[in-house]
């Protein structure tokens, strides 16, 4: 029921952005011309086309990213029964989170994490 | 009366009436914040900032909002527009969205989800998304640079922020916001920004980073980028886009005080104003929000390398090893907490 609230109110919210914009376009004037159409480009005119392949740092982070948010997705389950795991759960989360902190310092090491 | 009570609890009519107050609170909140943060600068540079409309120039937000009604709206020729006039719902429903469980006062949550904190860092980095979306469809080098960095910004940001909440997580045993506050009950020293110091610095500045404020605004940038992502934007498109990071800042500000500073509960007991505890809540927000604009006017904008150490070699070793105290100190000390 809760999460039936959640997705109805991410449509209308939606929808209410979207009513915004289409009477914005509604009211104010709209005069085109081949001038205003040009990308921005501190007043030069573009010669490339930006849509082109860029760095493989962002890959390597986007990686990085990944490994460390799906550990979190597991860590929270944990976090919340922490309690009554005890000295198990303790034990557990240690062996856990070194495996993937040992994973993080070798990607330090190797220069992952440098931004150049 | 109870019956007019009554109905207003009956089903669809709650559901309007909720959206219809987070709705006002969320386009409020980026009327007055930009007001605010213009009056803050002005402020800190010894100007007057805004005076002309209205009584000491309030109601400025009011006439920015019609003047940009009545803007046109350009949007570049090659763009991809679908992808372009897209971004800005991307970016505002995450700001809208995350007000559902957050609890104003003891009765005051619109949806009190079991999963709240969970469902919290889900929403938030769906505006890393906008982010993209705005960059890619614009189609300009600007945008494109902007995209790029605001991606790898709040990627990188978004793994200190989900590990600094662990914590709080832990000593409450619940994901529920309700519940997190309902724990921090009694006096401000049972507020978990105690226990929880450099989790509560942590999630600050990677709160910080993920609404790109300064000193993380590479994404915008101005000074290099001319602003980044929204650079192609005019009228109420990028009226929104400006609109969903300032509430978005207030946001932050909101789970950052529901999680660490008590939410509604009020700093001594003796202050508790039972149902107005919102109040308690309000002020807290209000002051953390204004934190934001101070260090905005006070510090200069990081180096991307520097950006990209202090969130990887900084902030996710600082978290992880205070999960470990923490985790260390609940099993030994298991009669305090």
């Amino acid at each position: 029921m809760l999460y039936l609230y959640v997705g109805i109110f991410m449509l209308l919210v939606s929808g209410f952005v979207a009513t915004v914009l289409v009477l914005a376009r509604l009211i104010s004037p709209g005069r085109r011309s081949s001038t205003k159409a040009q990308t921005y480009e501190t007043g030069e005119t573009t010669v490339t086309d930006p849509w082109r392949p860029f760095p493989v740092r962002y890959y390597v982070f986007a990686l990085l990213f990944l490994i460390f948010d799906v550990e979190a997705a597991f860590l929270y389950p944990w976090a919340v029964i922490y309690r009554e795991l005890g000295v198990y759960g303790f034990v557990e989360m240690i062996i856990f989170v070194s495996i993937l902190a040992v994973g993080l310092i070798y990607a330090w090491k190797k220069g992952a994490l440098k931004w150049v | 009366m109870q019956t007019a009570l009554n109905v207003l609890e009956a089903e669809p009519v709650r559901l309007l009436i909720s959206f219809g107050a987070i709705l006002f609170l969320v386009l409020n909140l980026a009327g007055i914040l930009t007001m605010a943060e213009r009056k803050t600068a002005a402020y800190i540079q010894l100007r007057f900032g805004p005076n002309r409309v209205g009584p000491r120039g309030l109601l400025q937000p009011a006439a920015d909002v019609v003047k940009l009604f009545t803007k046109e709206n350009v949007s570049p020729g090659r763009s991809d527009l679908w992808v372009f006039l897209a971004a800005p719902i991307a970016m505002f429903i995450p700001a809208a969205l995350v007000w559902l469980v957050i609890p104003f006062s003891p009765n005051a949550v619109v949806a009190d989800l079991n999963v709240a904190i969970l469902f919290f860092v889900g929403i938030t980095s769906i505006s890393a998304l906008g982010v993209v979306m705005a960059g890619y469809g614009s189609r300009s080098t600007f945008s494109l640079l902007g995209a790029l960095r605001g991606a790898a910004q709040m990627i990188s940001y978004e793994v200190p922020l989900i590990l600094s909440l662990l914590g709080v997580v832990m000593l409450t045993g619940s994901l529920s916001l309700v519940d997190v506050v309902r724990a921090q009950g009694g006096g401000f020293w049972h507020w978990y920004f105690l226990p929880q110091l450099p989790m509560f610095i942590t999630f600050y500045i990677a709160g910080l980073a993920e609404v790109k404020r300064v000193p993380f605004d590479l994404p915008e940038g101005e000074s290099e980028i001319v602003g980044g992502y929204m650079v192609e934007y005019s009228g109420m498109t990028w009226a929104l886009i400006q609109a969903s990071e300032f509430a978005s800042m207030g946001l932050m500000s909101a789970i950052n005080v529901t999680l660490f500073l008590g939410g509604w509960q009020p700093p001594f007991e003796f202050l508790d104003l039972g149902t107005f505890n919102w109040f308690w809540f309000g002020l807290k927000t209000a002051l953390l929000m204004f934190t934001f604009q101070w260090i905005r006017w006070s510090l200069p904008r990081l180096r991307m390398d520097q950006l990209m150490d202090l969130g990887w070699k900084v902030l996710v070793p600082i978290t992880l090893i205070w999960l470990f105290v923490t985790a260390g100190a609940m099993l030994i000390f298991q009669e305090v907490f």
